[in-house]
C-alpha cells in the first residue's frame, strides 16, 4: 500500500505525543476505539479562559494511518474554539493525509476523538451540558 | 544477468539494505540458484514434451521428469509411482480432499480437519459440506497442537479421512503426525497431511507415519512457484477421482502436460533439502534462539504464539503487547515480515489461527510472524532484533494502552466502544 508523504511524516515524526492531567478542569480527554478492534486513540485538549484550545496531546494504539490521523488533529485543533474544533470532519482528515479507502475508519476515529475530548471538557465545566449532548 | 547476480549476492548473505531484509520464509522462499541452474536447460534447449513418445526430445524431457519424481519420492520415503505433480499445494489439497471424497462418498462421508488449517483446506471442506459431507473441525490446544484423545474420540466408523497439516503456516508448530497416522490406520480412515510448510524442513516418512496422502509445494522449499506434489499411497491403495480431465497424464489423476522445468526444479529442491536438512536445522535453531533471546533481552511483555519446542526452526510468531501489528510493520518497513493484525488482511478480523489458540484479540492484533531461512545470516538477525526493539519501544511510548498498563489500569476493566 502506498502512503502519502504527509502521512508518513506524521507517522515517523508524530506531533504532540504525550499526556496531560486528565483530572485538571481545563483538560478534556477523549478515549475512543477498542483494543480488540486494533485501534485506540486518546486525545487531550487544554482549553484557556477564552474557550480557545491552547494545547493538545495524543497517544494512539493502531496502524500508521491511525497514528497519523491523531497527530494531524492535534495540530488542527490548536488555536480553535471548541465549536470550531468540533466542525473538523473525517473527510478533511482523510483528504489531507490521502488515506486509502480501507483506512477511512481511522479518520472517523480521529473525528470521534475530538468530539469526545470537547464533550469531556464541557461536562467538567457544566455537568448539565453532558445530559444535553 | 543482473537479476542472477542479485540472487547470488542475496544468497551469500550480502544483504545491502537497499531492499527490505527478507524475513518471511513461510510466505515463500527464493528459488535456490542451484535449482535455477538445473531448470534453465529445460526452457529452450531440452524443451520437449515429456509425453511425446516418438522422438528424442520427448524421451529426454520424460527422463528429467522421472528423475525429479524420484528425488521428491526420496525426500518422503515414497515410491516414485506415488508422486503426482500438480500446480501447487492448493491444488494438491483440493485434489486430496475432493478426489478421495468423490470416490468414496457412498461408503463413508465424514471428514475430520482442524480449525488452524490453511484456507485452501478449510474452504474445500466448506464446499464438501455443501455436497453432503459431514465435516468435523477439531480445535487446538493453547500451544497450537491437536489433542490426540479428542481426535481419537472424533473418528467414527463413518470417518473417511482425517486431514491435519504437518506444520502450521503462521505459528510453525509441528503436529504429532506419526501419532495421528497410527490412529487413522487403526480405525481405517485415510490420513492426508498438508506438508507445504514441513517438507524439506523436518523428516517425513510416509510409511513410518502412516500417511496416505501428502501435499507439497515447490516454492516453500526453495523450488519454483507453480508446482506442487500430491503423494497418493499405492499399498493399500488410495483411489481418487481426478479434478482435471484430459490426456490422462499422472496415471489419470491429473491431466495436462507436465512443466518439465518446474518438475526438475522441485525435484532438485527436494534433493538439496534432504541433503542439507540436518545441518540447516541446527543453523536455523541457533539463529532463532539468537533472535528470540535478543528480543527478550530488549523488551518486556512479548509473547510467543504456539509451542516453542514442537516447532520448525525457521519460525517465530511473537505478540508485542500494546503495539498494533500493522503500525509496527510500517515502522520496521526495511524488514519484510507479516502480521496477524486485522488491518493486513482483507477480512478485517485478526488471525483465525491465533484466535484458535485462545490468543486474545488485542494480542492477536500485535503479532508479527518472522520467518528465517536458508539465506538468513546472524548479522541480519541482529539487525532485525535491533530494528524491532527500537520501533516497539518508540510505539509503546505513544500507546495509550501501554500508558494504562504502566499506571496499573486493567485494560479489560474499561468499557470500550467496539466499532
Amino acid at each position: 500500500m502506498a502512503y502519502s508523504d504527509k502521512l508518513l511524516d506524521h507517522y515517523e515524526n508524530p506531533r504532540n505525543v504525550g499526556a496531560m492531567d486528565k483530572d485538571e478542569d481545563s483538560v478534556g480527554t477523549g478515549l475512543v476505539g477498542a483494543p480488540a478492534c486494533g485501534d485506540v486513540m486518546k486525545l487531550q485538549i487544554k482549553v484557556d479562559e477564552d474557550g480557545i484550545i491552547e494545547d493538545a496531546k495524543f497517544k494512539t494504539f493502531g496502524c500508521g494511518s491511525a497514528i497519523a490521523s491523531s497527530s494531524l488533529v492535534t495540530e488542527w485543533v490548536k488555536g480553535k474554539t471548541l465549536d470550531e474544533a468540533s466542525e473538523i470532519k473525517n473527510t478533511d482528515i482523510a483528504q489531507e493525509l490521502a488515506l486509502p479507502p480501507v483506512k477511512i475508519h481511522c479518520s472517523i476515529l480521529a473525528e470521534d476523538a475530538i468530539k469526545a475530548a470537547v464533550s469531556d471538557y464541557k461536562s467538567k465545566k457544566d455537568p448539565k451540558s453532558e445530559a444535553a449532548e | 544477468m543482473q537479476d542472477k547476480n542479485k540472487i547470488m549476492s542475496m544468497t551469500k548473505g550480502n544483504w545491502s539494505k537497499d531492499e527490505p531484509l527478507y524475513l518471511d520464509y513461510q510466505a515463500t522462499t527464493p528459488t535456490d540458484p542451484r535449482v535455477v541452474e538445473k531448470m534453465l536447460p529445460f526452457f529452450s534447449e531440452r524443451f520437449g514434451n515429456p509425453h511425446s513418445r516418438t522422438h528424442h526430445y520427448g524421451w529426454d524431457a520424460e527422463g528429467a521428469v522421472e528423475n525429479a519424481r524420484a528425488q521428491v519420492a526420496s525426500l518422503i520415503g515414497a515410491s516414485p509411482k506415488e508422486i503426482i505433480f500438480t500446480s501447487g499445494a492448493t491444488e494438491s489439497n483440493n485434489l486430496a480432499l475432493q478426489g478421495v471424497g468423490k470416490f468414496y462418498k457412498d461408503k463413508r462421508n465424514h471428514i475430520i480437519t482442524c480449525v488452524t488449517e490453511h484456507k485452501c483446506v478449510l474452504d474445500t471442506c466448506r464446499h464438501l459440506e455443501q455436497d453432503g459431507f459431514e465435516i468435523t473441525y477439531m480445535p487446538v490446544q493453547q500451544n497450537g497442537l491437536i489433542d490426540l484423545d479428542k481426535l481419537d474420540a472424533a473418528i467414527t466408523d463413518n470417518t473417511l479421512m482425517v486431514s491435519i497439516m504437518a506444520v502450521n503456516n503462521e505459528i510453525g508448530v509441528i503436529q504429532p503426525i506419526k501419532e495421528i497416522g497410527a490412529l487413522c490406520r487403526a480405525k481405517g480412515a485415510f490420513f492426508h497431511t498438508d506438508a507445504a510448510q514441513a517438507a524439506g524442513k523436518i523428516p517425513l516418512d510416509v510409511d513410518d507415519m502412516n500417511i496416505d496422502l501428502m501435499s507439497i509445494s515447490g516454492h516453500k522449499l526453495y523450488g519454483p512457484m507453480g508446482i506442487g506434489v500430491l503423494y497418493v499411497r499405492r499399498r493399500p491403495r488410495v483411489r481418487i477421482v481426478a479434478m482435471i480431465n484430459g490426456g490422462g497424464q499422472e496415471r489419470g489423476m491429473r491431466s495436462g502436460t507436465l512443466p518439465t522445468p518446474l518438475c526438475v526444479g522441485i525435484g532438485e529442491a527436494c534433493e538439496l533439502a534432504q541433503k542439507e536438512m540436518g545441518a540447516e536445522t541446527e543453523r536455523l535453531k541457533m539463529l532463532r534462539t539468537r533472535f528470540y533471546d535478543g528480543i527478550n533481552e530488549r523488551l518486556d511483555e512479548v509473547f510467543l504464539n504456539g509451542d516453542l519446542e514442537q516447532r520448525i526452526p525457521g519460525n517465530l510468531n511473537i505478540s508485542f503487547a500494546y503495539v498494533e501489528g500493522e503500525g509496527l510493520m510500517m515502522g520496521v518497513n526495511d524488514l519484510a515480515v507479516s502480521s496477524g493484525s486485522a488491518c493486513t488482511s482483507a477480512s478485517l478480523e485478526p488471525s483465525y489461527v491465533l484466535r484458535a489458540l485462545g490468543v486474545e484479540e488485542e494480542l492477536a492484533h500485535t503479532s508479527l510472524r518472522i520467518g528465517l531461512g536458508r539465506f538468513t545470516t546472524p548479522e541480519e538477525v541482529d539487525y532485525a532484533v535491533e530494528t524491532i526493539a527500537t520501533e516497539v519501544t518508540r510505539l509503546r511510548a505513544m500507546s495509550p494502552l501501554w500508558e494504562m498498563a504502566q499506571e496499573g489500569i486493567d485494560i479489560k476493566s474499561i468499557e470500550w466502544a467496539e466499532h
